[in-house]
Parts: structure tokens; C-alpha cells; sequence
């Protein structure tokens, strides 16, 4: 018996209206992923350690209840606190501490980056958005100085360096070079940014 | 002469579902699943040098903001602290971190950083509270979440 059976197709035609309810669905009920910030780590517990460090050695910021800042005694603008962060991180006043810092060498801020700590002491009736933005300004201070070395030392960008070095194509020699220099430059320019109270000796 | 029959040919919509799938498909795949909804304003402040944090696992969320309109004449308008689905005081900060830490698999413990979404109309000394009670449980690591923007334009 000759039967010509052939197996019916399935009408694809509401596939289009699936693949709809589904993308609707998913605008619906997901929202981009927003996980940008700063990172910091907090210093552990023992909060009041005694160092010695030198007056000039310290910058001190201060943020008051009306969003005001204070660098080192007096008012400034939030627009010229990066510089006044860069000319004192990069200040290198004593001789033969810092061969690549740039600064004035001036008396009065620091002797290297090495020993620069950063004081930010804020009200607590301060905005958090001020205070963000104070902490950002400092970020930017450190990886301009950063890049600045980076591409003096090795041609290319602080920043790209790190971000090469955390994609997951890069591996083997090339990952341990990124590291070390990674390290070298974090090295030159440590990030000191204290929040704790400084009591000073008198 | 023979009349020549003319019609616009109709388009095709054979390709339609793929290119509705492919759209689906970006979406499932940018997108997260919003899992608890946000009792407080949230307006986040601005700032440039931002690092993203895209190991979701590792991440333990606190908000802070004014209870949102719907609860404003219930709660007030003093800022609050979210975590997870309830609004709570900093004496419940360190509980619920450390049993959120404690869901997490050891190996990442160490690893874990608590990311503080945080208004940009609150006061700086609700987030101090905030880092004591993480100093005094030894989680270290924090991230101020903030979206990008302008730095110099934000407050002035």
C-alpha cells in the first residue's frame, strides 16, 4: 500500500510572539547590573596605633558640617584639592628619597611619597556625597601620579595595565610581568589615606 | 498587452523570531534579577575613578537612605539602614553580616567585600557607624558604590 505519509510540520508562526513574552519578561524583571565603586579597606581593629610620623609628612583634609573643606589649615575650593594633593604627594623634599617625584621640594609637605599620609577627618554631619567626592579626588590624585610613572617606566597606563592583568585571556609570563609592575608602581606611590583621629605630640 | 501583475513583494518575517531571540538572549545575559527591592531613596553620588565589582558572589550589600515615600509618614524621615529585605538599626549590622558570611563558601570568606550603597544625602556619621561595626568583625574590605559622573559638578 503506497501511502504517502509525510510528517506534518509544526507551525513555527507564534514563535516569534514566545521569544516576545520572554524578552518582555526579562526587561521587565532585571535591572543592569550596577556595581561600580571605590574600594578601600578599612585598618583593623586597634584604631589608635602610635606612629611617628613627621607634621609635614601629613596632609591633613577636614570636611565640616556645611560640606566646607579645610587643607592644612585653611579654605579651600573642592576644585584645587587635587592639585594641592598632587604638589604634596609628589613634593619629594628630601634629597636623594625620591628620584622621580616631580614636586617643588618644598620644605613644609612631604618628604616622599613613601612616607606621605593623607589625614581625612570628616563631621558627622557632613553629605556622604562630599565625602565621596573628596574620596574620588584623592583616587584621581594617586593614579595620575601612578600613570605618570607607569608610562615613564614601562610606555603605557597604570590603569590599562591593571585591567590587562585581570582579564581572564591574559596568563602565564605575560600576567607575572603585569604583576610586578603592577607592584613596582603601587610600591612608588602607596595609597595612605587615613580616617582615624591623629592626636599630635606637643 | 498583457497586463504585468504589480505587487510589492511582503516582507519576509521569517528571521523575526531569531532577531527577537538574540535580543532576548543580551538581556539575559547583562542583566541580573533584581532580588530585593529597595526601601530607601537611593540616590547614589557621583565620582570618576570607579572599580567595578563583578564577582556578585563575594558581595555582601548594605543600603542606607531615607525610608522612601510610600513609608515616610510611618518612619519618618530619618535615614535608615537596609539589609537585605528589612529596614533595621546599626545594632543589627554586625548580625546580619556575619550570618551572610557564614552562607558564603569558606574559601571566599577573606574575599568578601561589602559594598555600601549609600544616598548621597546622608550624613557622613551613619557610615562611620557603619565601618566601626565592620572594624570590630574584621571585615575589611568595602567598596563606596557610586555612579559615574561629573566630579566637579555634583554639590556645588
Amino acid at each position: 500500500m503506497g501511502r504517502n505519509r509525510q510528517v506534518p510540520e509544526i507551525n513555527s508562526g507564534s514563535m516569534a510572539d514566545i521569544a516576545f513574552l520572554l524578552l518582555i519578561f526579562f526587561l521587565v524583571a532585571t535591572t543592569i547590573q550596577n556595581d561600580h565603586g571605590l574600594i578601600r579597606k578599612l585598618p583593623p581593629k586597634p584604631d589608635r596605633t602610635i606612629i611617628d610620623i613627621h607634621e609635614r609628612n601629613v596632609f591633613r583634609i577636614i570636611l565640616n558640617k556645611e560640606n566646607q573643606l579645610m587643607v592644612e589649615g585653611e579654605l579651600i575650593e573642592f576644585k584645587d584639592l587635587g592639585k594641592e594633593v598632587i604638589s604634596f604627594l609628589d613634593n619629594g623634599g628630601e634629597v636623594g628619597k625620591c628620584e622621580y617625584c616631580l614636586g617643588a621640594k618644598s620644605k613644609d609637605k612631604s618628604d616622599s611619597p613613601l612616607e606621605a599620609v593623607i589625614s581625612f577627618q570628616s563631621d558627622r554631619k557632613a553629605l556622604y556625597g562630599t565625602y565621596v567626592r573628596v574620596q574620588d579626588v584623592l583616587t584621581t590624585a594617586y593614579i595620575s601620579l601612578r600613570n605618570r610613572e607607569s608610562k615613564r617606566l614601562f610606555g603605557t597606563d597604570f590603569k590599562s595595565m591593571e585591567e590587562a592583568y585581570l582579564k581572564p585571556e591574559t596568563n602565564g609570563e605575560l600576567k607575572e610581568t603585569l604583576k610586578k609592575r603592577i607592584k613596582t608602581i603601587r610600591e612608588m606611590y602607596p595609597m595612605k589615606i587615613s580616617e582615624s583621629e591623629l592626636i599630635f605630640k606637643s | 498587452m498583457r497586463k504585468i501583475e504589480k505587487r510589492i513583494p511582503s516582507v519576509s518575517t521569517a528571521s523575526l523570531p531569531d532577531i527577537v531571540f538574540m535580543l532576548l538572549f543580551f538581556f539575559m545575559t547583562v542583566t541580573t534579577i533584581q532580588d530585593t527591592e529597595i526601601l530607601v531613596d537611593n540616590t547614589l553620588p557621583q565620582a570618576i575613578e570607579l572599580t567595578e565589582l563583578d564577582k556578585k558572589d563575594r558581595i555582601i550589600e548594605i543600603l542606607v537612605g531615607k525610608p522612601s515615600a510610600e513609608f515616610a509618614n510611618l518612619l519618618g524621615s530619618e535615614p535608615r539602614i537596609q539589609l537585605n529585605k528589612k529596614l533595621s538599626s546599626i545594632a543589627d549590622v554586625r548580625p546580619y553580616v556575619l550570618s551572610e558570611l557564614t552562607k558564603k563558601p569558606e574559601g571566599i570568606r577573606k574575599l568578601v567585600t561589602v559594598s555600601l550603597k549609600i544616598d548621597e544625602n546622608v550624613h557622613v556619621g551613619i557610615v562611620s557607624d557603619i565601618k566601626k561595626e565592620l572594624q570590630e568583625i574584621n571585615v575589611l574590605k568595602i567598596s563606596y558604590v557610586a555612579n559615574y559622573g561629573n566630579q566637579s559638578s555634583s554639590l556645588d
